[in-house]
């Protein structure tokens, strides 16, 4: 008969809290709170302290206080008169613009290079390297001030463009390219019902919808395929869907152009973007192609030859090796290193403020902290715009990571 | 005659002929590489009529270059006219885009040999594999020694400083055998405890037992400053980056969501807004009455920020370090400690080294962003002293070439170090 000792009597000691695997974690986890708790209640105290000292408080009112500023660029209606929140919101929407058109230019320049210092061509692939090399090896902010010297003075003034013997001229009679920034013509609606916005939401709509669909001719492309193992031509169908309704609608609502003229010493009229703008997208956007352009080149050189060449012996054509085998691998590589670069580009974004470009910092943590005198609140309000950008876009990427994850078993 | 015809045959081998002028040589190389089909072509001669306009436009304004005139009038009257660079801003105002504005110039001497020693210092861990490890020591030695030359002031304070970290890590040497917590704690407590006695003894001896002249820290600027900024920050960021990825990684829920948010809240704000921190908040955290100087504020908001980058870096190599090395460290009856720092960290740090150069370069670039918040380094002293004087006003080429120049040469010669570095350290024989 086996005889079973009992187990040794659970007897607790206290030094089983550092010594005891069990216990050991709750000790550590115990004491990190504690130091946490006490740090915060330190910095807090000293906070309250000196803002008691200073004769200060914690408070949003000043959002609701006329700004008393005027903003040179703007999105949406605004005055002096304006509140602060206006003014925030007002910089929100100039941060998202610079980087909404500093991610396009950005992967259309980023791609192309990349794919460029691939190229066979010996001397083009040595001109990529040196572009991407200089420029990823020296700060966006040098970048930023080099090319707003280089639109001011190497641009022509708008008084140039005056009198008979005019020493620049407006480019095909639409387009002013100027120091003060470029004047473009302006599209706009001259039908009674299509007036303002109202013209632009209709065109969106016509354009959600020719998405959806060019998606379901294409889905019908494939069901036909996959039932009769002959794909229908569709090009001209997909074409006719995105284009078609939007050219009537142009027709229908009377879409005509405003052009820039120069009155006086100024250009009145179309559409003008400041100097600020164009050089802070424009360097924001060749600085982050540059590190674009390495991680297209990355993703191309990660699908191994092998894929080429068994997708060739298939018998498959070169544009369709492209689209159905290398393409979706190397996006995989691709987009995870881009989104960042877009999140990377959107933060730089802030250094508009050098150029003195009213973006959301120009203005909430710009002017408004210093005409306020409300830093803490300021900043903190400027740091929860940013993060909650950031942690959206990584939100979305990581559904799009799960999404195109390879299915293993 | 015989009447019988024998062919021809050859007897001897023909020499061989040289290849086809057009499949060999220059021709056959130019033919693969710059003209081999259409499109090919065309991007050849682009490519090449773009280098030649900017070496046409480059040229001149560099050998016309004018290099010992006083202001930009006096340069553009040598120049008559013609295209040339006015390089004189550099040569007059060199000691302004290295040092700052106040810096005193009889005291130029003193961040210079730190300059120098620094090479010294970094020799040893950048080639530790060919320098004998003894030399580690100077490079200890090192930031209190560059502390006291740039800063100036007696030198008891760093000196102290050092004793006090030296008598730390003798308690923590002794108590580790027992327990790492023991260890931990007493060596922090032992440093703070020479610190506290060391205050007395300073007082005791005076401020002027081997002062140099001291240089509040207001006055650094120029490269100078990106330099101190830089290295500070990479040096400082390097372990608290390790701590954070290793505490992203731990079991314990509460240790590792610390660490979760403080880097993914860093992440996710551009630096300036850091820097407005450090400019315009930070003083409210610290205790009344305090005054914490502008650039130790800058210091602390940038060592945070590139900290959390390097812990993602490092908790990537982490994570790609196969399970079996943990197994096999638990199996070998390693405890938490040994095991990171006998068999885990060096591993992990090996392969992250790549992604710790990147982040060290873009932080070093990122030190340029103070002079948003006026300070003068390098861009700050450009953009405010430099081009608002009357002499200077307008010299945008020179200057701003001047700093891509530099920061050039810095950052491109730590991605080849690191590329070289990563060429040494292969073991997988690929």
């Amino acid at each position: 008969m086996a005889s079973i000792t009992d187990p040794p009597s659970e007897s607790f000691k206290l030094s089983q809290l550092l010594s005891d695997t069990r216990y050991r974690s709750y000790t550590f986890q115990f004491i990190a709170l504690i130091a946490l708790i006490a740090a915060f209640a330190y910095l807090l105290s000293n906070l309250f302290q000196n803002l008691a000292a200073a004769g200060l408080d914690i408070s949003f009112g000043f959002l609701s206080e006329p700004a008393g500023y005027d903003i040179n660029q703007r999105l949406i209606e605004y005055t002096s008169q304006s509140t602060h929140w206006r003014a925030a919101v007002v910089g929100v929407l100039n941060t998202l613009l610079v980087a909404v058109v500093g991610c396009f230019f950005a992967t259309i320049i980023g791609v192309l290079v990349g794919v460029l210092r691939l190229s066979n061509n010996w001397i083009v692939s040595r001109l990529m390297s040196v572009y991407v090399e200089i420029f990823r090896n020296v700060p966006v902010l040098i970048w930023i001030l080099i090319i707003m010297a280089v639109f001011v003075s190497v641009l022509p003034q708008p008084r140039d463009f005056r009198g008979e013997d005019a020493s620049a001229s407006m480019f095909l009679d639409m387009f002013a390219f100027t120091g003060r920034g470029f004047y473009l013509p302006r599209p706009y609606f001259t039908a009674e019902f299509a007036a303002g916005a109202t013209g632009w939401l209709i065109v969106l709509a016509l354009l959600v919808g020719s998405f959806f669909g060019a998606r379901a001719l294409s889905k019908w492309a494939t069901d036909t395929q996959e039932r009769t193992g002959d794909r229908p031509t569709t090009w001209y169908l997909t074409l006719a869907i995105w284009f078609v309704p939007l050219i009537i609608a142009m027709f229908v609502m009377g879409l005509a152009w405003e052009m820039p003229e120069l009155k006086g010493f100024n250009f009145k009229g179309g559409i003008f973007a400041r100097n600020s703008f164009i050089a802070l997208t424009f360097a924001l956007a060749i600085y982050t192609a540059a590190f674009i352009a390495e991680n297209v080149r990355a993703g191309i050189l990660a699908v191994s030859k092998g894929q080429t060449e068994a997708a060739a012996s298939l018998g498959l054509r070169p544009n369709r090796i492209m689209s159905l085998v290398v393409l979706p691998q190397a996006l995989r590589v691709i987009i995870p290193p881009l989104i960042s670069q877009y999140l990377n580009l959107t933060k730089n974004s802030s250094l508009a403020i050098a150029v003195g470009y009213m973006d959301v910092t120009g203005t909430l943590g710009g002017i408004t902290l210093n005409q306020t005198g409300r830093a803490i609140e300021a900043v903190l309000l400027l740091m929860l715009f940013y993060l909650t950008i950031s942690l959206t876009i990584s939100l979305l990427m990581n559904v799009y990571n799960n999404s195109i994850k390879l299915k293993e078993r | 005659m015989s009447d019988t015809t024998t062919s021809f045959v050859r007897t001897e081998m023909l020499p061989e002929q040289e290849p086809p002028a057009s499949q060999s040589g220059a021709i056959k190389w130019i033919r693969d590489n710059l003209f081999s089909d259409v499109l090919n072509s065309i991007l050849t001669l682009i490519a090449i009529y773009i280098i030649f306009q900017i070496v046409t436009g480059v040229w001149p304004w560099i050998s016309n270059g004018v290099w010992n005139t006083s202001s930009l009038a006096e340069c553009r009257e040598v120049l008559d006219g013609a295209t040339g660079g006015c390089f004189s801003v550099l040569t007059e105002r060199w000691n302004q885009l290295l040092f700052g504005f106040k810096y005193p110039p009889e005291e130029y001497w003193r961040p210079i040999v730190a300059f120098i020693l620094l090479f010294a210092a970094a020799a040893p861990v950048m080639f530790i594999m060919f320098l004998p490890k003894k030399l580690l020591v100077f490079t200890a030695i090192y930031p209190f020694l560059a502390f006291w030359l740039i800063w100036g002031g007696t030198i008891l304070t760093p000196v102290f400083a050092a004793v006090g970290l030296v008598v730390g890590y003798l308690v923590y040497a002794n108590l580790v055998r027992n327990s790492f917590a023991a260890g931990f704690f007493g060596g922090i407590a032992a440093a703070f405890v020479t610190w506290w006695i060391s205050g007395f003894i300073t007082a005791a001896i005076g401020p002027d037992f081997m002062a140099l002249e001291a240089v509040p820290s207001r006055d650094m600027g120029g490269f100078m400053l990106n330099m101190i900024l830089g290295v500070v920050c990479v040096s400082l960021s390097l372990p608290i980056g390790i701590v954070l990825a290793l505490g992203r990684q731990s079991d314990m829920p509460l240790i590792k969501w610390i660490c979760v948010v403080f880097i993914e809240f860093i992440r996710g704000v551009p630096l300036i807004t850091l820097l407005f921190v450090a400019n315009v908040v930070l003083a409210y955290f610290f205790p009344p009455g305090s005054s914490i100087d502008l650039i130790l504020r800058v210091i602390i908001m940038i060592t945070a920020f590139s900290s959390a980058y390097i812990a993602e870096v490092i908790r990537g190599g982490l994570a790609a370090l196969p399970k079996g090395q943990y197994e096999a460290a638990d199996s070998l009856g390693l405890d938490y400690p040994q095991a990171m720092r006998l068999i885990i960290l060096p591993q992990a740090l090996k392969i992250s080294i790549p992604g710790i150069v990147n982040v060290a370069v873009g932080l070093f670039k990122d030190t340029t962003l103070v002079s948003v918040i006026s300070m003068f380094d390098l861009v700050g002293m450009i953009r405010g002293p430099i081009l608002a004087s009357t002499e200077w006003n307008g010299v945008y080429w020179e200057l701003w070439s001047f700093a891509v120049v530099l920061f050039f040469v810095v950052c491109y010669g730590i991605s080849q170090y690191s590329q070289w570095l990563e060429r040494q350290l292969a073991t997988d024989h690929r």
